[in-house]
């Protein structure tokens, strides 16, 4: 039997859509818009100015912290403007604008021809870091970070991530299909670099052709791929995690301190090219999907392009969105304007139709304890959302574990009186780190 | 990019994720519970003719209008249809004697609604039951009229009395020989407790459509199995330890009405399931100390209220266990 954790939902996956549908790899866009924030950590400062001439590939802005994430060029061209645009994250940010001289030229040098094999740990991270890799399952954590655990903490295992919990995406799952070689030699490279043995890919039963198509590949070189119930979040990495090692992560400690690193299907397709080509991340597949989505897809986009650009490749809308998404619809960001740039987290665009959304109407909570039942964490969603509603903010952090809450949506999705469990969550966890910050 | 296009959106709502939701409501849950309960509350009819319809009209109605009251009032009359007044009306009339005069039942449903449930803030606020506080009051208010049980109508023409006590009284007052008698023998009293023909309040009467109203309760997962079953479990094995007949206790005095629809009221009850079966458990024990030590020959509704009290203290003491916490 598939294995599985305690809580979680089971909403409709709705990846009918798309998971039918090969990757199709869009057009080199007139210009592309690039922010200096695509990852959770410090933001990069530019490192080119307005009028610059840069080749695809050539790093345009900088890291200036550990937890931060270079970031280049997309494509060839000229820097037209540095300014703030859109941000699909952050509302707004500034972002390196190049106009494409429609050559979408390398920089020198670039793609190189490397034996991972015979590159040393060191090596094998440091090209990592240069090639800007953040998490591409969302979170955006910086992967050099995530590849460097102290020497005191000794990891065993790697998970490869391949749940794809969240409904609607199948970005992972076409490229499971499409890029399998290049996933496993991905996952090999960062087995090398962590001194692993023991590699593990986790996989959700709703993609048997993925599962099918990984083991064959993974077979050969002794990594185990294990298929997961359908549930959501089974991909969050602390259920994950759970799940394939029965180990849990301790409260406030991260995945390296029980000896697991943990990366997403795009994730390892970058570390391959990063290392075997020096290739950094300027390009990535999203899911263009939901009812609203005229011809919903599996695109190769680069980072810069834009959500309306996507959109339009895919036959614009044919009915008018209430919502439109980045991400997943369980943790995605709803967007005020499409006309933001793609980035690397960008795992989706999802547009969804009123019906799709069924806000309802927010009641006070009946303690129906759905939430509590949901809650992969343990937790007690409800009084989390009756204490923020009430500003009884410390007491949510203090006795009802508020820092814990992985905001997965779970809670809200089978709350029956429609309560915004999450978004008083978010407000408690704010609202005291503002606190904290004021002492 | 395909020149045709159509990029015409109005304004997006944006809020905090997620952006899908489950078909469950609160209305969905408490219609439920409503439609869980009409065979029971149609086989009151049956049983006792139209006095159960006028109680059952009068419940329903001032339960609802009072709702609508204090809503207009506040100014939310929106949330008026979502049922929960009608279920705490029916559940009142399903509690009480079937026939009392007409302001009984309508004081009944002003008090439920009007200061068991608005008083704490409405649904979702309220400490106690509603329709259990509403049986409360009538008892301490007209506590012979609330004890005075007319006879089944499809009794009438073996026994010679309109009224009679309800079995757990006539156990308590006259002993189970007693009992057993006036139902012929134990096979016929087992019978009729089971389906209903006897005396009580007007919807507690029949197992078997209380029960089969639970089951769809708990197969839609509206309520846990573990509460009714424990709550039961703990009357059946306490009476049974101390020398009464566990079938007679499980099958009267409206325990599974309580146990199935009262005790598991999700607004009153502890939010964990260990918490839940805890609390089932007190309600047991504290029914079968008031049955058999105290001056009510039933003791459901008040062992019920009083658990209501502790579900705070229990919420408190019995937490889920955080993932990290587990090892």
């Amino acid at each position: 039997m598939a294995k599985s954790f305690r809580g979680g939902v089971h909403p409709d996956d709705r990846k009918r859509y798309t998971a039918t549908k090969a990757i199709e790899v869009a057009p080199v866009p007139v210009k592309v818009i690039i922010p200096t924030r695509q990852h959770i950590g410090a933001p990069c400062a530019p490192v080119v100015t307005v009028g610059d001439l840069v080749k695809k590939g050539q790093v345009i802005a900088e890291a200036q912290a550990f937890v931060s994430s270079p970031i280049h060029a997309s494509t060839s061209g000229k820097v037209v403007e540095i300014a703030d645009y859109p941000h699909s994250v952050f509302g707004s940010c500034v972002a390196i604008v190049i106009e494409s001289d429609g050559q979408d030229e390398w920089l020198e040098g670039l793609p190189l021809d490397r034996q991972w094999k015979a590159m040393e740990a060191d090596e094998i991270k440091d090209a990592i870091r240069q090639a800007g890799l953040v998490g591409m399952g969302g979170a955006t954590f910086p992967t050099h970070v995530k590849m460097a655990p102290p020497p005191d903490k000794s990891i065993d295992t790697f998970i490869l991530n391949a749940a794809e919990c969240e409904p609607y995406l199948t970005a992972d799952h076409r490229a499971m299909l499409e890029y399998t070689e290049k996933i496993v030699t991905g996952m090999q490279i960062a087995m090398k670099a962590l001194g692993v043995k023991r590699g593990i890919v986790g996989v959700e039963e709703n993609k048997p052709d993925a599962i099918a198509a990984m083991q064959k590949v993974c077979g050969v070189v002794g990594i185990e791929v294990m298929p997961l119930e359908t549930k959501y979040p089974q991909g969050a990495e602390k259920t994950l995690i759970h799940v394939i090692t029965g180990k849990e992560v301790p409260s406030g400690a991260l995945p390296m301190d029980v000896g697991v690193v943990v990366q997403n299907v795009g994730t390892a397709i970058a570390i391959a090219d990063a290392v075997e080509r020096g290739i950094p991340l300027i390009e990535r597949v999203t899911t263009v999907t939901g009812a609203a989505i005229a011809e919903p897809k599996n695109l190769l986009l680069r980072v810069g392009d834009t959500f309306s650009n996507a959109i339009a490749m895919c036959g614009g809308f044919k009915e008018e969105p209430m919502k439109v998404i980045a991400g997943g619809p369980m943790m995605g960001m709803a967007q005020s304007n499409i006309e933001a740039p793609i980035m690397k987290g960008t795992s989706g665009i999802l547009a969804l139709t009123a019906a799709d959304v069924n806000p309802g109407v927010e009641r006070p909570c009946i303690r129906c304890g759905r939430c509590v039942e949901a809650c992969p964490m343990g937790l007690i969603p409800s009084m989390l959302s009756i204490l923020g509603e009430r500003g009884a903010y410390p007491v949510a952090k203090e006795e009802y574990d508020l820092l814990d809450c992985v905001e997965c949506g779970s809670c809200v999705y089978v709350c029956p009186a429609k309560r915004n469990i999450v978004h008083y969550i978010k407000l408690s966890k704010a609202q005291n780190a503002a606190m904290a910050a004021k002492k | 990019m395909s020149a045709e296009a159509k990029m015409e959106i109005g304004t997006l709502s944006v809020s905090t994720s997620p952006h899908i939701r489950s078909e469950e409501s609160i209305s969905k849950i408490m219609w439920s519970v409503n439609a869980a309960l009409a065979p029971a509350a149609l086989f009151s009819v049956y049983n006792f003719g139209m006095p159960a319809v006028t109680n059952l009209l009068l419940c329903i109605i001032s339960a609802v209008f009072t709702e609508y009251l204090v809503l207009r009032w506040q100014g939310k009359d929106n949330v008026i249809c979502d049922g929960s007044a009608v279920l705490t009306g029916l559940l009142l009339a399903m509690n009480i004697p079937a026939g009392l005069p007409w302001y009984m039942p309508v004081f009944g449903s002003v008090v439920a609604i009007g200061i068991a449930k608005h008083t704490m803030g409405g649904l979702g606020y309220n400490i106690f039951n509603p329709a259990l506080i509403g049986r409360a009051f009538l008892l301490a208010s007209w506590p012979i009229a609330m004890t005075t049980w007319p006879t089944p109508a499809s009794l009438l023409g073996k026994v010679d009395a309109v009224t009679s006590a309800t079995p757990l009284g006539i156990m308590k007052l006259q002993g189970y020989e007693k009992l057993v008698a006036l139902f012929g023998d134990k096979m016929e009293m087992y019978k009729s407790l089971f389906i209903g023909t006897r005396g009580g309040s007007a919807g507690e009467t029949s197992a078997v459509l209380l029960l089969l109203g639970g089951a769809y309760l708990i197969y839609k997962g509206y309520i846990n199995w573990q509460v009714p079953v424990t709550m039961i479990a703990t009357v059946g094995v306490l009476t049974g330890v101390f020398g009464g007949d566990p079938i007679v206790h499980m099958m009267s005095g409206g325990l599974i009405l309580g146990a199935f629809y009262m005790a598991t009221d999700m607004v009153t009850i502890p939010i964990t399931i260990k918490g839940q079966v805890i609390f089932a458990i007190g309600a047991g024990l504290l029914t079968v100390l008031i049955r058999l030590l105290g001056g009510y020959p039933e003791g459901v509704c008040y062992a019920i209220l009083l658990m209501n009290c502790v579900t705070p203290l229990i919420d408190r003491l019995v937490r889920p266990k955080k993932y990290g916490a587990r090892g």
